[in-house]
């Protein structure tokens, strides 16, 4: 695939239309400026992007909700009505609920103490004067860098010597705070928060802690919406580390659905209704914050 | 923010520290421990991350490489020093070379088809759209779909037999793929699994610069006349220089480890009968929990890190190469 619609639309609109039109004078026009609505093309090959990313949902949806013996023989185009069998077959397969609930548990702590502990760090960086501020930042962009998963077996040696293998904190306490919260924290709260306003609580007689606590944070709380919903997607989705440290009977969902494949790896109509199952509670998170989620990439991305 | 009311100075008697029911020495004290705060805040607001940084990441990864110097195995723990035994031992692996070749299969398949699409896209979506948010977020569903889940789906969507790609494959004349025997095939699935799970994600941090590009670049760009295609080219994706090269280096930290989708692509997780898309991540794996052979897994480990890191910076120079050509031509 290539940009070709767009190029077919445009090649040959002459430059000099474009200049007549008086342009640039829209800010968020097309690149040149000219406040043209784009073509059928362009909706064309977008609509086709969409199809391509919303399809395979719509796909897994289609084949839960048929028998496996109906799927064998092609899949109809219209959902059926065994999903809820299918359900049943993944919940007596899996401990889904249990899976459920931890994923909920891990990625809701994990985004709370990241946006706690990434606060804090941003808000020390960007606007406290210390010695080796600025490399000490350097460090923390610099290790985003670093693969840590191939850290992975001392890690499950240092859990095991813990006692922590099998259990949730040792997914949890990894990803407690992150070098991109701290990074995206630092950024945001350089232009958010006025030093005149720490300036005016210090002069109130309010601790270090206590500015952070009442003009910090608050003045953090848009970016730390943004980073919550990054993090929890982030460790939701996480499959790896889980995968290695967790107890089939104790999984996290993607572990979770590792162990139904293995399970029913040809009865695509059950596997695929766990998928679903799976994906729902994102995909409303999704419905709810999907704008902030845009947002955020597309704010994070100029920064970085 | 209403803060501006306080703003006034107090007046000098009324300052907390210095009201006058206090002694001299208790002033001196709470001034020290205000001092402390100012020094000593900082250091303790940045700690965690450093503590957790220094206790799960860089020393997890400095350790891989004692561990990797030792025959050392799951249940027994730690063994004899045996210098780079581990090394010589993987190096001499077929599997191990087979694992580094499909890395690289699947990443490049990954990777570059992804960065021109998302700039594509990008492009497209940085027109004078109607229902712009619509459109940015529809290209960003696959992101919240859990790797895994999208590698059951594909799994069915690219089934040997009665798979949806194969039937459409066979509907308009073309012999059937064998997507989970043949090598090249396996990995062209599941580069498609990464691909969709990252175009448009990448396709928004891209969007996000081009906007950034002053619009009166292309004012001078049209005067000069260049049409919208050399525009493109000679202006915006020079401009985007840094971001690609964001983009890519990303995309080899995470690509060169791929797991998640290729383990889930058959059952068994070791990538097929004959190990046609075993990655290196998948081979730690099997060495260290399916070998139960710590010591093995550490220095392919390592030796996965060495190659990140020389990629990374390989990628980085080649980049910035093409990106400026790009401008030049």
């Amino acid at each position: 695939m290539s940009s070709i619609p767009m190029i077919e639309q445009t090649a040959g609109k002459g430059a000099a239309r474009a200049a007549q039109r008086g342009l640039g004078s829209r800010r968020r026009g097309a690149p040149g400026g000219t406040a043209r609505r784009p073509g059928f093309l362009t909706y064309g090959f977008l609509a086709a992007v969409i199809l391509g990313s919303v399809f395979p949902l719509w796909w897994s949806f289609l084949v839960g909700t048929h028998d496996s013996s109906v799927i064998s023989k092609g899949v109809p185009l219209v959902p059926g009505g065994n999903f809820l069998a299918n359900a049943a077959s993944v919940l007596d397969t899996i401990p889904f609920w249990k899976a459920l609930g931890n994923s909920v548990l891990v990625s809701t702590v994990t985004a709370f103490s990241v946006v706690l502990f990434s606060t804090l760090a941003g808000f020390a960086f960007a606007k406290l004067r210390f010695r080796g501020s600025k490399a000490l930042l350097v460090f923390v962009i610099a290790t985003m860098a670093v693969p840590t998963q191939l850290g992975v077996v001392p890690l499950f040696i240092v859990m095991a010597k813990l006692g922590w293998t099998g259990s949730l904190w040792a997914v949890i306490v990894p990803g407690v705070v992150t070098a991109f919260g701290v990074f995206w924290m630092t950024q945001y709260l350089r232009d958010a928060l006025p030093d005149e306003l720490i300036e005016a609580v210090r002069i109130d007689g309010a601790s270090m802690i206590q500015a952070f606590w009442y003009v910090g944070l608050p003045a953090a709380r848009p970016a730390a919406a943004m980073l919550a919903l990054f993090t929890f997607v982030a460790t939701w989705t996480n499959f790896f580390w889980p995968f290695i440290v967790l107890d089939p009977s104790n999984p996290t969902l993607p572990v979770a659905l590792q162990l139904l494949q293995a399970a029913h790896f040809v009865d695509y109509s059950i596997v695929l209704a766990g998928a679903v199952l799976s994906t729902i509670p994102l995909l409303l998170l999704f419905a709810v914050a999907g704008r902030q989620l845009v947002s955020g990439i597309m704010q994070g991305a100029v920064k970085g | 923010m209403a803060v501006t009311d306080r703003v006034q100075p107090p007046p000098p008697d009324t300052n907390p520290r210095a009201s006058r029911g206090k002694s001299v020495k208790r002033l001196a004290f709470s001034q020290k421990v205000s001092k402390w705060d100012v020094k000593l805040s900082p250091y303790l607001y940045i700690s965690p991350f450093f503590l957790l940084f220094a206790i799960t990441g860089l020393f997890p990864l400095l350790y891989t490489a004692w561990v990797s110097l030792h025959s050392w195995n799951l249940i027994g723990g730690q063994g004899d020093f045996t210098g780079l035994e581990n090394y010589a031992f993987v190096l001499a692996q077929p599997f191990f070379w087979n694992a580094v070749g499909n890395t690289f299969s699947i990443f490049l398949l990954s990777s570059v088809p992804q960065v021109v699409l998302a700039i594509a896209i990008a492009a497209v979506l940085d027109a004078n759209l109607r229902a712009r948010t619509f459109w940015r977020m529809g290209v960003l569903v696959p992101f919240v779909v859990a790797p895994v889940a999208v590698g059951l789906i594909f799994n069915n969507l690219f089934a040997d037999q009665a798979g949806l790609v194969n039937e459409i494959l066979t509907g308009i004349g073309l012999d059937p793929v064998r997507w989970h025997s043949d090598s090249l095939a396996s990995h062209a699935a599941i580069a498609t699994m990464v691909n969709f799970r990252w175009t448009g994600y990448n396709a928004l941090i891209f969007l996000a610069a081009m906007q950034a590009v002053p619009r009166d670049v292309y004012e001078a760009a049209t005067i000069d006349g260049a049409g919208r295609l050399r525009q493109f080219f000679s202006v915006t994706v020079p401009m985007l220089r840094p971001t690609i090269i964001f983009v890519v280096i990303t995309a080899t930290i995470g690509g060169l480890q791929i797991f998640d989708e290729a383990r889930v692509f058959d059952q068994a997780g070791l990538g097929g009968a004959d190990r046609q898309w075993q990655t290196l991540t998948m081979y730690i794996w099997e060495l260290g929990w399916g070998q139960r052979n710590f010591g093995r897994a550490s220095a392919v480990a390592w030796l996965l890190f060495l190659i990140i890191v020389v990629i990374a910076m390989a990628n980085f120079l080649i980049t910035r190469r093409i990106a400026t050509q790009g401008g030049r031509r």
